[in-house]
């Protein structure tokens, strides 16, 4: 393994020397962000190697719209809200799920199946599913809304805040932030809708794109890869993770979201609208819909006072530069979403990244 | 959140399946990998199976989550 590393390190100090300008790298994935901190990469890296955490955390892009939308549905007593842990402590203008939790029936479960077993033994309320994450969620959910119509349950629907990558990455490069010259592609995501999906960005935009899994030595060799590539001026998409990501992807995950989602456009925290980069329920679907059932907006809302976390999303700061990290923001007392999720840039500084 | 497990099927049926992980036993639905037999390894994901795993690839996950989980209590020992 030594000698992996060591040849990797080479690769990437050859391509800081020779491109004499510094390079940026952006991972798009939540686990990619804690796994980089947690092994001390970072440390070992050239100072011409910068790496950037970009759009990647689930909680982190859901925009305050979503959040507050949430936070209103809390309020009825005729539902239950079902939801993954990371959403929990999410602030809005009036607080939290958690804060609001003694007047609200909130729910932690593991799995979209958890929430429509909820459905299923609360008949007396509508159970809301708080549908978030990328395209490894986005079958879960699609799963139980197909389920949900199979068995004729009324009392289930979907807050549907699911994200597609591509159309993130390519609003990067497309105008917020296009000093990002490569990106480490997540391996979870690139399970499901394949490695070859990625082409596009190198074939649009010139920009090297690397799979990889979640292994220090992994994470590194992708960095060398990366280097090697922007050393010979030629954009490839490679992936490293092959034990676990195929080309191709997961079909049949592919095919369930393509039956109960269409791509809408949506908004992030940091990026604002974006082109058919959220799903949403498809029309023979509509009815599991919680916006549409209960007169939701999904329109934009407004980020907490002083809050930078968009900027951090974009890749435009670290988290360091913003006034409320590790002041009035921290992970236990946090203002900003990536702040709260495990996941997030600015728990993984705050955790990893300091030294005191 | 996007956190995914390496697990053993090791009881099936039908799409509900028992997982098993580093001996931690849950259950994952195999509706997204149709084909997953009993003794596959499984990449679980929010409850779900979203691809097979060879054997190599879980044992290192499994050892790196080991390392990981000893890796935090010792910080924490220190560090409370």
């Amino acid at each position: 393994m030594l000698d992996r590393i060591a040849k990797a390190q080479q690769q990437i100090d050859h391509a800081c020397r020779t491109l004499g300008r510094p390079i940026t790298v952006m991972e798009v994935c939540g686990t990619h962000t804690v796994a980089i901190f947690r092994s001390g990469i970072r440390s070992t890296l050239p100072e011409g190697l910068k790496l950037l955490s970009g759009p990647g955390c689930p909680v982190c892009v859901t925009d305050q719209g979503y959040i507050d939308a949430v936070l209103e549905l809390a309020q009825r007593d005729d539902c239950i809200i079902a939801t993954y842990g990371d959403m929990i402590r999410v602030p809005g203008k009036d607080g939290s799920l958690e804060t609001c939790a003694a007047k609200a029936d909130v729910r932690v479960v593991l799995s979209s199946e958890d929430a429509l077993q909820l459905a299923r033994d609360n008949a007396d309320k509508t159970v809301v599913f708080i549908a978030v994450g990328f395209e490894t969620t986005a079958p879960a959910s699609a799963v139980v809304v197909k389920e949900a119509a199979r068995e004729g349950i009324k009392n289930f629907c979907i807050l549907s805040g699911h994200k597609l990558i591509l159309p993130a990455m390519r609003a990067l490069l497309g105008g917020m932030n296009d000093r990002v010259d490569a990106f480490l592609c997540p391996g979870h995501v690139s399970v499901i809708i394949g490695a070859s999906a990625f082409a596009e960005i190198v074939s649009d935009f010139g920009r090297p794109c690397v799979v990889a899994g979640f292994e220090p030595l992994q994470i590194i060799e992708a960095l060398a890869e990366i280097c090697r590539q922007l050393s010979n001026e030629k954009a490839e998409l490679k992936s490293i993770y092959n034990a676990v990501v195929t080309e191709q992807g997961n079909v049949a995950a592919q095919r369930i979201i393509a039956e109960c989602f269409e791509a809408a456009d949506g908004y992030w925290r940091g990026l604002g609208k974006i082109e058919k980069s959220t799903l949403v329920l498809k029309e023979q679907y509509r009815r599991f819909d919680a916006f549409a059932r209960f007169g939701l907006s999904d329109e934009p809302g407004e980020d907490l006072s002083g809050c930078r976390c968009g900027e951090v999303l974009c890749g435009l700061i670290e988290p360091p530069q913003c006034a409320l990290f590790a002041t009035r923001c921290t992970p236990a007392k946090p203002i900003g979403p990536c702040m709260v999720s495990s996941e997030g840039t600015c728990a993984a500084w705050y955790k990893y990244g300091r030294r005191s | 959140m996007c956190l995914a497990i390496p697990a053993r099927i090791v009881e099936l049926e039908n799409d509900r399946a028992m997982v098993d992980a580093m001996g931690n036993r849950f259950k994952a639905k195999t509706t997204l990998l149709p084909g997953a037999k009993l003794g596959d390894v499984v990449l679980v994901h929010a409850g779900f199976a979203i691809a097979r795993v060879d054997e190599e690839e879980a044992r290192k996950t499994w050892e790196l989550f080991a390392e990981i989980e000893d890796f935090e209590k010792t910080q924490n020992r220190i560090s409370g």
